[in-house]
């Protein structure tokens, strides 16, 4: 078979032999077992890939103090209990569950199991074992609008949604505000494939907001297609969940990258410690686990530095993406003046002025 | 060399034999697969076949796997001996769960629920799928449209349905703008029945309409009429048998037997109702319905089968470190060893010179 | 009206492989040999391309050994439907479910890799503006694609090989009674049938979205699978319904990027409503569908019985 796949077999293999080790020649300590959940298949960009670096350099960082196991490719739905309690039985004392749709399967588990931690994704539910993790990614995301803003021609943005949820919302809004930060003739247009995961799909829609005029576009899609069509029609593309300026040299600008590793780590730590306790985590640029990276080298210097500058003043926290005043782009006002706190912003369901198109009504 | 020669008679003994040659061969295709890849092939199968059922939870696991694909199928092998091919289940799936959903979604109050309830809902859920196998039936009926295509496209236009309302009409007002419904109160859930399990009654439903298909295909003038109209349709004709009650007949049975398995679902395990709902049982079901040799007791051992691999693919990824290609080759397997398998039920090997 | 121009050219690519894999089971299925394996021949298809192409750097070479691999396949499913007498319903859905499989598997080194094709453009009718970018920019397939629909259309109607594969798939008793090897002629049939389904597959992993991720079909084979029936088996339909299904998808794309208020899920059913829209239009006339459809289809011929 592939070198790839005797990696993953290997590591496997290898995860086994340290755990076997370990317990044999430290009888003392026992490497902390933890369980990762997968939504979709690991890849080579996107979503999974980022948590599944997540997980490689918590092991790099902790070493032989955990041992780690993975299944991938779990649906959402009954599917997923069955996999997080399997995970939770076979001694995973630590278990990630890494899409939104697992919330209820985690919470009906960690019922049952008190004495595991468990780590839900992007959802909105804790308990005493149950803590949940997400990241503020629309703050990169303020930062990408600025270069896009800065660098388009025809002044028409693209994006490609999968599902209109207020995390892909919070991503459109922040990019629109960013980019008419700095240019407020810019709009948005946005097409909903209604799926995180068809290339067919997304490279249609891409090729659509080409012909309505886009000139960058951007996606909160799980595969490369939206960035290689751009590549391969001479625009411009700001990447998401990973830098993917190897598939797409010319046409990425920037990518707007999730980081893991930091958080895992500290978590696994915590529970070896007896430190871990429940909580909701929302680190951004801040805490390194949103970033803009992967800049082109044909991006102007002054473009950099404003960005630089902007970056620091939203980690100094005297800027926010969504600074009032904040109108939706029906003219209602959303915000007067502040900022949106954290519950506004996680209920999201407009689109702010400069994006094209109507929500679905509730 | 060898030459297959038709037997006179088909094989009785074959007939029974033939699945568990094929789950042996399979077994040995699998054994050869794992062991190219550097697994050690006796210590795999043992995680494919026998880890999914090693324990109670085991089998209630695989149990509640088996309650939607026996549910479903058990109505696919009514209307394909039919000659009828609903090819939508899945979407007939998803409308029996939007309808028991929105049904509980409405009524319930938190304090309200039990037994009279929640067979209401489940019969709105049945309700639901006989709906949209109707829209089916109605364009053949009417308008010769193929039934293939129209259930296909209907599964489509199902799914989306669903996300439109769970993202709208549907949704949490309480969820964050989740695309998920309020979780249902404990009174609209199914009841466990194992203790400490999530075994829900879905399977006692699942055998029940096993039990009702197979007295129907085997002892009612109704289903006489409808095979009949299967394998000889010219004979049906003479016979003055409608064909045009067999199509109606088999579509609605198959789409309320769907959509009860949907209903089950939301109200069993998820517990509400979400974007994604069915891994798809409806298209898996055609398999086991096959598999099962369209008899509604004969799926009963097909869908077992097919939940054991689903569990079993499941675990050798997290035991072995498996992709999770593994099940579909593995199913795929096991389908080409039957019907292999199969073939010498009505023919005979024979050493020709 | 800037983007009529791409609307075009996007339903064009749209409906490429849908349209030659819906002619390849056309042929398929007009011998009386139905088989549902399409969507696994198409994925086993579209890997072979993209690996090969990643290996050996040749485009053309990934669509020819894409072509091999679909009639290997198909020629397994012959071998057990045409020889031992297999159920071809079941025998197709096998195949399906280990090629997806199997493609998932053997695509694991590849996920999320990606090729540069090469860009095309007839030379002077690719300039003509609007008609240029539209039409003549294309892939050879998408062109090789219409060829295929004349050719088969002109096979079938016009030869007499054509009308022999037809009488098969009407009367395969008649046929063997007139000492036509139906069992031969419906072996070709599937075989051509699965070549079709690999070059499907090929053109998705090369050239609709030059790269390769588990599962990247989605669906497509069922919806060619759907199309002959909706086509009636003429080719000329299967090319009108290829086009309408993939130009009605990208149309609800440029519906939504214009800020059309209407919820995307409900504009996503449209391509799946009009489909159906159709076929009622163009089935009510029962003894016409009776006269079109294969009267052998899907039911096993033996020639010792």
């Amino acid at each position: 078979m592939s070198v790839k796949f005797l990696r993953h077999a290997l590591s496997a293999a290898a995860v086994a032999a340290t755990v076997v080790l370990a317990s044999a020649a430290h009888a003392q300590q026992e490497p902390l077992k933890v369980g990762f959940v997968y939504v979709s298949p690991i890849g080579e960009a996107g979503w999974t890939w980022q948590q599944e670096q997540g997980r490689r350099e918590m092991m790099a960082a902790l070493g032989d103090k955990v041992s780690t196991q993975f299944v991938e490719d779990v649906p959402e739905g009954a599917d997923a209990e069955r996999v997080i309690r399997d995970l939770a039985q076979q001694g995973n004392k630590l278990i990630f569950t890494t899409s939104f749709g697992y919330m209820n399967p985690t919470l009906k588990v960690a019922r049952q199991f008190p004495d595991v931690k468990f780590v839900h994704s992007t959802g909105y539910k804790t308990a005493d074992n149950v803590a949940v993790t997400n990241a503020r990614f629309y703050e990169a995301r303020y930062l990408a609008g600025i270069v896009a803003g800065k660098m388009t021609k025809s002044n028409i943005l693209g994006y490609v949604g999968a599902f209109p949820i207020p995390e892909v919302l919070q991503g459109i809004n922040a990019f629109t505000l960013g980019a008419r930060s700095v240019n407020p003739n810019v709009e948005t247009r946005v097409i909903w494939v209604n799926s995180w995961y068809d290339p067919g799909k997304e490279r249609d829609a891409a090729l659509a907001l080409m012909g309505q005029g886009a000139d960058i576009l951007t996606h909160h899609t799980d595969s490369t297609a939206t960035v290689l069509a751009a590549e391969e029609k001479g625009v411009h593309a700001v990447a998401y969940h990973s830098d993917m300026s190897r598939f797409a040299p010319k046409a990425q600008l920037v990518a707007v990258t999730h980081h893991w590793g930091d958080y895992f780590t500290k978590a696994a730590q915590a529970v070896l410690d007896g430190t871990w306790k429940s909580d909701m985590t929302w680190g951004g640029l801040k805490e390194d686990m949103a970033r803009v990276e992967g800049f082109n080298a044909a991006v102007p210097q002054d473009v950099l530095q404003l960005v630089e500058e902007k970056k620091q003043a939203i980690i100094a926290g005297k800027l926010t993406p969504f600074d009032g005043p904040l109108k939706d782009n029906a003219g209602k006002v959303v915000l007067e003046s502040g900022s949106l706190n954290d519950d506004a912003l996680t209920r999201m369901n407009y689109y702010v002025e400069g994006v094209v198109g109507k929500l679905p009504s509730k | 060399m060898l030459r297959l020669e038709r037997r006179a008679r088909p094989s009785t003994l074959m007939a029974w034999c033939s699945p568990l040659l094929a789950v042996v061969l399979t077994a040995v295709c699998g054994a050869i697969l794992f062991s190219v890849v550097g697994k050690d092939p006796i210590a795999s199968l043992r995680v494919f076949f026998f880890e999914p059922v090693k324990d109670l939870h085991g089998w209630s696991e695989v149990g509640m796997k088996v309650a939607p694909l026996l549910t479903i199928a058990v109505g696919l092998s009514i209307c394909f001996r039919a000659n009828v091919f609903n090819i939508g289940a899945e979407g007939q799936l998803v409308i029996g769960a939007i309808t028991a959903g929105a049904l509980v979604l409405w009524l319930d109050d938190g304090e309200n629920g039990g037994a009279w309830m929640i067979a209401l809902a489940l019969l709105a859920g049945v309700a639901g799928g006989m709906a949209w196998a109707a829209i089916t039936a109605f364009l053949r009926d009417h308008f010769n449209a193929n039934e293939i295509l129209v259930s296909l496209m209907l599964v489509y236009v199902a799914q989306l349905l669903l996300s439109y309302l769970v993202h709208g009409a549907l949704m949490d007002p309480d969820g964050f703008g989740f695309p998920q419904s309020r979780l249902f109160s404990d009174g609209w859930l199914l009841p466990v029945i194992l203790p400490a399990t999530r075994l829900h009654i879905g399977i006692a439903l699942a055998l029940i309409a096993a039990v009702i298909g197979w007295l129907y295909l085997s002892k009612s003038f109704s289903g006489f009429k409808l095979q009949v109209g299967g394998i000889a349709p010219m004979a049906a004709r003479y016979a003055g048998f409608s064909s045009r009650s067999s199509l109606w007949i088999s579509l609605l049975i198959s789409g309320g037997l769907a959509g009860l398995a949907g209903a089950a679902e939301v109200m069993g395990p998820i517990g509400q109702l979400t974007p994604s709902i069915s891994p798809g049982y409806g298209f898996a079901a055609i398999i086991v319905a096959f598999v099962g040799r369209l008899h509604p007791v004969g799926v009963i051992f097909s869908s077992f089968i097919m939940a054991l691999f689903y569990i079993g693919g499941e675990l050798s990824q997290s035991r072995l470190g498996m992709p999770s290609a593994i099940t579909g080759i593995f199913q795929g397997i096991l389908l080409f060893a039957l019907l292999a398998c199969d073939v010498l039920i009505h023919n005979r090997l024979r050493w020709a010179r | 009206m800037d983007a009529l121009a791409p609307v075009i050219a996007s339903t064009l690519i749209a409906g490429t492989p849908l349209m030659l894999a819906a002619l390849g089971l056309l042929v398929n299925e007009r011998s009386g040999v139905i088989n549902l394996g399409s969507e696994g021949m198409m994925l086993m298809g579209a890997i072979t391309a993209f690996a090969t192409t990643v290996a050996f750097g040749s485009f053309g070479l990934g669509f020819v050994l894409a072509a091999v691999v679909g009639v290997v396949m198909a020629a397994f499913f012959a071998w057990l439907t045409i020889w031992l007498g297999a159920n071809q319903v079941a025998t197709g859905l096998a195949l399906s479910l280990f090629g997806v499989g199997a493609s998932a598997y053997l695509g694991l080194p590849y996920a999320g890799e990606s090729l540069q094709p090469p860009q095309f453009a007839i030379p002077i009718l690719g300039d003509i503006p609007l008609l240029g970018p539209a039409l003549f920019r294309h892939h050879p397939l998408v062109y090789g694609a219409v060829a295929l629909c004349i050719a088969v259309a002109w096979f079938l109607g016009r030869t007499r090989p054509g009308l022999i594969l037809r009488a098969v798939g009407e009367s395969p008793s008649s046929a063997h009674s007139l000492g036509y090897n139906v069992r031969r002629i419906r072996l070709a049939a599937v075989l051509f049938g699965g070549m079709c389904c690999g070059l499907a597959g090929a053109f998705m992993s090369l050239v609709y979205t030059p790269l390769w991720m588990e599962g990247m079909v989605a669906g497509r084979g069922w919806i060619a699978l759907a199309l002959t029936t909706f086509a009636t088996w003429r080719p000329f339909r299967v090319m009108a319904g290829a086009y309408l299904f993939g130009g009605i998808t990208i149309l609800t794309f440029h519906m939504q990027a214009v800020g059309v208020p209407i919820a995307s899920q409900l504009l996503s059913m449209l391509p799946y409503i009009a489909t159906i829209v159709v076929l009622v239009l163009i089935s009510r006339n029962a003894t016409w569908i009776r006269l079109n459809m294969p009267a052998s289809l899907g039911k096993n011929f033996n020639p010792n019985t």
